[in-house]
Formats: structure tokens, C-alpha cells, sequence
């Protein structure tokens, strides 16, 4: 109960999206006077990291605009007149309209609910079932790991894309439920692999004997002492995937096999505008930007933590 | 090393069977009526429903309907398309087009991706360095139909450099702008992957003794580092060879060129079951092969890997 090791990445994971610079005392050597840990080593590190900054940044400003769009905008994106169809960015509406008339900044801004929020779910999800699974896996060996490990292989076997185009098709309601599931289904064979193999890594180290020889339960030896140590590569892997699954979502989506009209989404918008891409290139560019910065963001922490949490990069 | 290789055997036949008895579950086995989803929206004669019914043993249970169809595959039958077309044929067709653009996009993947990457790992922290860096996790970072899409929009028409589709039959010129869209995300990860596994290796003990010893840099490089640096790049390569065809769906779309990935997206789009599983399993194929000759030629390649 004691363990303070195990306390600080869940912490130092959320700290980049919830806290500013100023909530985490800067400079102050780590409690009790142990020595650093890896996560409170790599928050130092991390923040003076232009990189890790601004992507941090960007994210945040991604998860407003999903929670709360109409900080950013007033105008609903519902409303249109067909006056306005197809009408080129202006002062007064910066990104122009959409074939309906629709004023297509506030869709923009709309859409990036839909993105964030299949990015984060499928990942959490996905990563859950890998952590759990993986650690199973990996802390068990035997006919438990051997078969986890073709069953990861089975889903591997399918490409992503492919099968989301099968299996959405066949399930015929297309909503962020069904597409979230989908991309859960198939998105978490890779991160297993990895939990997988960190746990091997892990298990045999003199700490984890120590702690069986004191007489603690698996139980306690995978949550206090093999997790907290074996989660590093997931985590990064983890930020990567948000970028990865809200790219596929929107190539879903872009291919009509992912969510549907009326719903507002980046990949819906520029799936519309394909067949306007030379009279109305703004129809692609606004919401292909947004994505594409989204994405950029997600995998660029994710390569700043790697950096950070990796001691043999140092 | 045989018993590995026989394992490994193993291992791809039972993911072979399981991962297409998926697939086929999730084309047939899901609520509806398969023949409806074949006529489309016409309507069917009763006395067609009776063949249709009996041709794809549609009164038996699901694993008997599996059992057929794949017995089937195995003697190389994949079916008929709803207007009586051997899927063989559709696929036959169709793939070469997807083949030969994923090649052209293979070596561009190869040349420029391992160049890049050899030159910044060289240059670690350098300018060329920071720049390979920053803009493979862009190209990474755009979806290929947003690439696919600018592309056409700035390179093919406001540029005018390459043509915006590959025409009718594909050139070679044509096939261009389609097969840079496609390599694009391959190629930053294979310069970051060759980047990383050459800094790494310039780092080992040996390079240091190769350097010590008073060898030239282009020796050290050369010949020390840059072959043990390639393992994981050419693995990486094979495995997405693979890859390569699975995600021409998007690329054939948007190029309009009519490979296998749009045939596939095609025959899901008017609910041709059998056309839909049938090039499922052969890319599902190429892709476990894949993955099982690298496997494969890790274990020969690379002795201090141990398998037991």
C-alpha cells in the first residue's frame, strides 16, 4: 500500500492534458527525497520540450472545441440557406459554405466532437482489453498466452480499413457506437503484442521474485509491481492511436461505410466535397487541416514521450 | 529452427481458417437475407431463390457453408459473382493493376525512404535530421485521402506536372501521382525506422572499435553499420509489400484506378458477398504470407535471435 512508484504515471499521463506548467511545482525535487522516478524524470524533461508543448497544446484546444463548440462559434451549423452555396471564405465567414449553404466554419468546428470523441473512446477501450489481456498474457505464459497470441494474430490478419468496410457494411447502422466498436474489435491485437512483451520483460526482474517471496498474490504482483513498470510502451503506443484511430474514422466515414449525414464529421465533410475539389477547394482544405493537425498532434506527443520515457535514448 | 519454422507453419494455417471464417461470418452469417443482398434491389423469382439457395447451400448450418466455401478456396474456386462471374476471373483482372501500383509505390518507398533515413541518421540533430523528423510525422499525420486529394488538386491540376488519374488502360506516367499518394506514409515510416536503427547501430561498440582502429567514416558507415541498420528496414518492407495492396482501397478510389482495392469497396458497396470474401481472403492471404516469410527470414537472417 505503500508503493509510491505506482502512483505517478496515471498522473503524469493526465498531467499533460489537465495541468498547465504552473500546477505542478516546477523544480521541486520529488517527494520523500527518493530518488526521481522515471515519470517524474520525463515530466521535467517533457515540459521544456517545444514539441511536447505544442502538441499538448493543440489537443487541449481540440478537446474544448469537442466538448464546448460554441466557445468558438455561434453560428449553428445546422442552419443554411442555399444562397450561400459554395460561397469562397470571406471576412465575415472565414472558411466560406458548403454546398447547402451551411457556414462551413462552424461545421468545421463542429465536426472535431465525432473525431476526439471516437479517438479517446476506441483507445481507451482498446487499450484496456490490451493491458488486461497482455498482462494476462504475458504474467501467465503457457496455453493462456499461446492463445491470446493467436487470437491477437487472427485480427491482425485483416487490415484495418478492410475490415471496417466489412463488418460496418454488414452491421447497417452506422453511428459513433457501432464505428467506435468496430475500430475497438480491431484496433487492440497490436497494443496486446506490446503489453505483452514488456511483461516478459518485466516478470523476471529481482524485485517481482522479491515480491513473491514475501508471499504477495499475483494479483498484487501485476497491478503494484509488473504494471506500473511494463505500461511505459503502451502509454506511447496509447497517444499514437488516438491520431491513428481518428484517421481512420474519418477514411471510414470518407468511404460511407462510417458515420452518416446529418451527422457533422471531417471525413463525412470532405467525402461531400470530392466532387467539388476544383470549383470549392475550400470544401477539402478546412476540414482536411483540422484532421490532419489533430492526428499530427496525437502522434507528435506520443514521439515526445517515447523520447522522454525511453532511458536508453538519454 | 525446422520446429520453428514447422510452428510458425502452423500458426499461419490456423490464422488462415480463422481469420476468413470471420470474414465470411461477418459477410453471410449477419441478420438478412444473403440472396436479397445478392439481387440487390430487383426483385427475384422464386425459382431463382431455389437454385440460388441450394448453389450456395444456404439451407445448411453456417459452419457446413463455411466448410464448402472453403474447401472450395483451397482447390482454388472462390465462387461467382451475382451475374455468374468467377471471382478467379474479377481478381485475375483486377490484380495486376493493384500489383503494379504497389510496386511503383514500393520503390519509391525503398529509394527515397532508406536515403532519407541513412542521411539524417548520419546527421543526427543536424538540420536534415530535425527536417526528416518533423515531416514524415506530418505525411504520417494526413489521411491518404486528404493527401490523395491535395495532391490532385495541387500537383495535377494547378501544377499540371503529372496527370490526375491513371487513364484508361493505366500508363505507366499515370500511375505516378497514385503510387507517391500510396508510398507516401510507408516511406516516412521506413525513413524513420532505417534513421533510428542506424543511429543506434553507430552507437555499438563495434563502430567505435571500426573507428578506433582508423577505418574511414564512409567505411564505417558502409560497410560496418548501414547492412546490420537495414534488418529491421527490410522486414519492415516485406510485411508491407503486403499492406501495400490492402490499402489501395483508398488510393484506388480517389484515382479512379479499377484495381482489386476498388473492386473490393465496390462489391461491399452492392452487397456481393462472395466477390467481397473472396478478394478479402486473397489479401488476407498475401498478407499472412508476408508476415510469414519475414518471420522466416528473420530466423535464418539473423542468428542471435533464438527460437525454442
Amino acid at each position: 500500500m505503500t508503493d509510491i512508484t505506482s502512483k505517478p504515471p496515471t498522473e503524469a499521463v493526465l498531467a499533460p492534458d489537465v495541468a498547465t506548467p504552473e500546477v505542478v511545482p516546477a523544480g521541486v525535487p520529488p517527494k520523500q527525497g527518493k530518488p526521481a522516478s522515471l515519470w517524474s524524470d520525463a515530466w521535467k524533461e517533457l515540459r521544456r520540450k517545444p514539441t511536447f508543448v505544442i502538441s499538448a497544446v493543440i489537443i487541449i484546444v481540440m478537446v474544448v472545441m469537442a466538448a464546448v463548440p460554441t466557445l468558438f462559434t455561434s453560428v449553428d451549423p445546422r442552419e443554411c440557406s442555399l444562397l450561400n452555396a459554395l460561397q469562397p471564405p470571406s471576412a465575415e465567414h472565414w472558411f466560406g459554405f458548403d454546398l447547402q449553404g451551411c457556414d462551413y466554419y462552424s461545421r468545421t468546428i463542429h465536426g472535431a466532437r465525432n473525431s476526439v470523441a471516437i479517438g479517446l473512446v476506441v483507445t481507451f477501450f482498446a487499450s484496456l482489453i490490451a493491458v488486461t489481456l497482455g498482462s494476462l498474457a504475458g504474467y501467465k505464459g503457457g496455453w493462456i498466452d499461446s492463445s491470446l497470441a493467436r487470437l491477437a494474430d487472427i485480427f491482425f490478419a485483416i487490415p484495418l480499413i478492410l475490415a471496417g468496410i466489412v463488418l460496418l457494411n454488414a452491421l447497417g447502422s452506422k453511428s459513433v457506437w457501432t464505428v467506435s466498436a468496430v475500430l475497438i474489435v480491431f484496433g487492440w491485437p497490436t497494443m496486446l503484442r506490446l503489453m505483452r512483451s514488456s511483461v516478459l520483460s518485466v516478470r523476471e526482474l529481482d524485485y517481482v521474485d522479491a515480491a513473491r517471496a514475501l508471499g504477495a498474490s499475483d494479483w498484487r504482483i501485476i497491478t503494484r509491481h509488473i504494471l506500473p513498470n511494463g505500461i511505459t510502451p503502451v502509454v506511447v503506443y496509447a497517444t499514437i492511436t488516438v491520431g491513428v484511430v481518428i484517421s481512420a474514422e474519418a477514411t471510414l466515414s470518407f468511404l460511407n461505410v462510417g458515420l452518416q449525414l446529418p451527422a457533422i464529421s471531417w471525413g463525412l465533410m470532405i467525402s461531400v466535397a470530392q466532387n467539388r475539389i476544383l470549383e470549392a477547394p475550400h470544401l477539402l482544405f478546412f476540414p482536411g487541416l483540422f484532421l490532419s493537425i489533430t492526428v499530427f498532434s496525437f502522434i507528435l506527443m506520443g514521439d515526445a514521450l517515447r523520447d522522454a520515457l525511453d532511458p536508453k535514448l538519454r | 529452427m525446422t520446429s520453428y519454422i514447422i510452428r510458425r507453419l502452423g500458426q499461419f494455417v490456423l490464422v488462415f481458417f480463422a481469420a476468413t471464417l470471420m470474414i465470411y461470418a461477418m459477410v453471410f452469417a449477419i441478420p438478412g437475407d444473403p440472396i436479397r443482398a445478392l439481387a440487390g434491389d430487383k426483385p427475384m423469382p422464386d425459382s431463382l431463390r431455389q437454385t440460388l439457395t441450394q448453389q450456395f447451400h444456404l439451407d445448411e448450418p453456417f459452419l457446413v457453408q463455411y466448410w464448402y466455401y472453403i474447401t472450395g478456396v483451397i482447390q482454388g474456386d472462390l465462387g461467382t459473382s451475382f451475374n455468374n462471374r468467377e471471382v478467379t476471373e474479377i481478381i485475375s483482372e483486377r490484380f495486376p493493376r493493384t500489383l503494379r501500383l504497389a510496386i511503383y509505390a514500393f520503390i519509391i518507398e525503398v529509394i527515397i525512404g532508406v536515403s532519407a533515413g541513412i542521411w539524417a541518421g548520419i546527421r543526427k540533430d543536424k538540420f536534415f535530421d530535425s527536417l526528416v523528423k518533423v515531416s514524415t510525422v506530418a505525411v504520417i499525420s494526413v489521411p491518404i485521402f486528404v493527401l490523395g486529394f491535395m495532391a490532385q488538386l495541387i500537383i495535377g491540376v494547378r501544377l499540371g506536372w503529372l496527370p490526375v488519374t491513371a487513364g484508361n488502360p493505366p500508363s505507366l506516367y499515370g500511375y505516378l501521382l497514385p503510387a507517391i499518394v500510396l508510398a507516401s506514409v510507408s516511406l516516412a515510416y521506413v525513413a524513420r525506422l532505417t534513421r533510428s536503427s542506424l543511429v543506434e547501430n553507430l552507437r555499438s561498440d563495434y563502430v567505435r572499435t571500426a573507428k578506433s582502429k582508423g577505418l574511414t567514416q564512409r567505411r564505417v558507415i558502409g560497410v560496418h553499420t548501414f547492412r546490420n541498420s537495414l534488418i529491421p528496414v527490410v522486414t519492415f518492407l516485406a510485411i508491407d509489400l503486403g499492406a501495400l495492396m490492402g490499402g489501395a482501397i483508398v488510393t484506388e478510389t480517389i484515382f479512379n484506378i479499377p484495381g482489386i482495392g476498388r473492386a473490393v469497396y465496390e462489391a461491399v458497396l452492392a452487397q456481393e458477398g462472395n466477390v467481397v470474401v473472396g478478394i478479402v481472403t486473397v489479401l488476407v492471404i498475401i498478407y499472412a504470407v508476408a508476415n510469414l516469410v519475414v518471420d522466416v527470414m528473420y530466423a535464418v537472417l539473423d542468428p542471435r535471435i533464438r527460437y525454442d
